[in-house]
């Protein structure tokens, strides 16, 4: 039996970029080309100065654990145990839905200190997800 | 608001189904049932209704409501972004659409059969989203397990746990609260069947920390409409007239339905907060003056958010004043006395509208005594019932 492959991340015309930098194994955000703001989830437009300039910003990838969840019932699609599911406040001051791994359930913390990783999907895709930082 | 812009609005007439587990019939008929409950109600002939409202995601198209009611002549059709969170947006559009002179008579609906072709709670992995959903990245969650509404809302509502020290215990107050006004609602899908907080306990956990089975609304069938008009014609009618005194929107920025993780603070509802300020300026009312309040519940946990959004108790305090029964029929600001999404059934929002109208009018199974008002929310849109 082979074991379930984490589902692959969508892309749009919006969110490719994000996504094909993680396959390289880069965290990103969204920049405004003219007045700096950073933006996630991604989106067409700055809403700050309206520009249509976007850039791509490399992230630090380290940050906190703003909140966390395990799904338990119906199981996941695509998970061999439930995940820790995690929202991730990044130092730069964005946030991003992803997975806690390699921490206990019962060790996990908001606030704790994590650092980026990633990890392969079907399709040959990858995401972000955090591990407890050393 | 309504009345001094505009015409005054009433709520003349109310319908629904049997709510079930699962019914063999479509949608569209269910909703056209319901529809057609709800004009008889009123007196209305179904030919005379000018303006047909409901959610994006209903799956009763327009055409075909028209057909089946034998509308002679719409002239106002749309449909409220949101899910069941813009589900009291349609009472706010129909009201505008009455007031402004743009409608005389609107039908807003909601007709729903899980089990036949989907099932909310059930996890998807990938795929699109249809607009109008207001949960438009949804995408940033699947890969990561973050699959099924209970987990997405969750996630957020942890945060508000960590705040404030509250544990699930705390939400299982909510529950038994529903299922004990449920019990007791002839109409309520768990009618006769209330529950213990150590039966809410014993429930599986659906989500770890935060939502345990008995926390999450029902997966069920069934239909509920209202029927819209001027007070003045209201006043004419076979019913007496429930009047709509304020109603509104509020969708601030960097918020979503129920992936809300982007906006500043998790612990507070900011679309709440927005309809909330909203509502008490148009009416010029407080919570003070509220009898019972009907606050859309996908999960427990947004009851709570919701009582503080609204004013009823501050920010944080909601456990304390849930538990000291301040929600009960006794309490404060009996709420959710049909039972709310958890025990009386799901209909999306719709039948908070239905228990509000009934509330005013003094023939709800729970009736409060000396109902003047009704606060009826659903988070990113809401409204006032007033006696007219």
């Amino acid at each position: 039996m082979t074991e379930p492959v984490r589902p692959a991340p969508v892309l749009t015309p919006d969110t490719a970029f994000f996504w094909e930098a993680c396959a390289r194994g880069e965290l990103v955000a969204q920049r405004c080309g003219d007045c700096g703001e950073l933006a996630h989830p991604p989106r067409p437009m700055c809403p700050r100065c309206h520009s249509l300039r976007r850039e791509i910003a490399r992230l630090s990838g380290r940050g906190e654990v703003y909140s966390w969840i395990v799904p338990r019932h119906p199981a996941p699609i695509g998970f061999a145990e439930p995940p820790v599911v995690a929202l991730i406040q990044l130092d730069e001051g964005i946030r991003l839905v992803s997975n806690l791994i390699g921490v206990a359930t019962d060790q996990v913390r908001n606030g704790m200190r994590v650092t980026v990783e990633f990890a392969a999907t079907a399709g040959g895709y990858a995401v972000p997800v955090f591990r407890r930082s050393s | 608001m309504f009345g001094r812009a505009g015409r005054a609005v009433a709520i003349a007439g109310i319908g629904q189904t049997r709510y079930g587990r699962r019914e063999e019939r479509s949608e569209l008929q269910l909703a056209a049932e319901a529809a057609h409950a709800a004009l008889a109600d009123a007196g209305v002939d179904p030919a005379d209704v000018d303006g047909l409202i409901t959610y994006t995601l209903d799956p009763a198209d327009e055409i075909g409501m028209t057909r089946s009611l034998g509308v002679r002549d719409l002239a106002y059709a749309s449909r409220v972004p949101g899910g069941g969170a813009g589900s009291l947006a349609t009472v706010y559009q129909a009201a505008a659409a009455v007031a402004s002179g743009a409608c005389e008579v609107v039908v807003v609906w909601r007709a729903i059969n899980q089990g036949a072709a989907y099932r909310y709670g059930q996890p998807q992995a990938g795929g699109t989203f249809p607009v109008g959903g207001g949960t438009s990245s949804l995408l940033w969650c699947m890969p990561f397990g973050a699959q099924a509404p209970a987990t997405w809302a969750a996630l957020a509502i942890q945060r508000y746990m960590h705040a404030f020290g509250v544990t699930n215990r705390d939400f299982g107050r909510i529950a038994v609260l529903h299922r004990k006004h449920a019990a007791t609602n002839p109409a309520a899908i768990f009618y006769g069947k209330p529950i213990t907080l150590e039966e809410h306990q014993q429930s599986r956990w659906i989500v770890e920390p935060v939502l345990r089975l008995l926390d999450c609304c029902l997966e069920n069938a069934g239909a509920a409409a209202a029927v819209i008009t001027t007070l003045e014609r209201a006043c004419d009618l076979r019913q007496k007239p429930v009047r709509i005194v304020a109603g509104a929107q509020s969708i601030p920025p960097n918020v979503e339905v129920i992936s809300n993780y982007y906006h500043e603070d998790l612990t507070v509802m900011p679309e709440a907060v927005g309809t909330a300020k909203r509502l008490w300026k148009q009416s010029g009312l407080t919570p003070d003056d509220m009898q019972v309040a009907l606050l859309y519940d996908a999960f427990t946990p947004n009851v709570m958010k919701q009582l503080e959004a609204f004013g009823f108790c501050k920010h944080g305090e909601a456990r304390d004043f849930v538990a000291d029964g301040q929600c009960e029929l006794s309490g404060r600001i009996p709420t959710n006395t049909h039972g709310g999404h958890s025990g009386e059934g799901y209909i999306h929002g719709m039948n908070l509208v239905t228990e509000g109208v009934r509330q005013v009018r003094g023939s709800a199974a729970n009736q409060v005594k000396r109902v003047e008002n009704v606060l009826v929310s659903s988070g990113m849109a809401g409204a006032i019932f007033s006696r007219a």
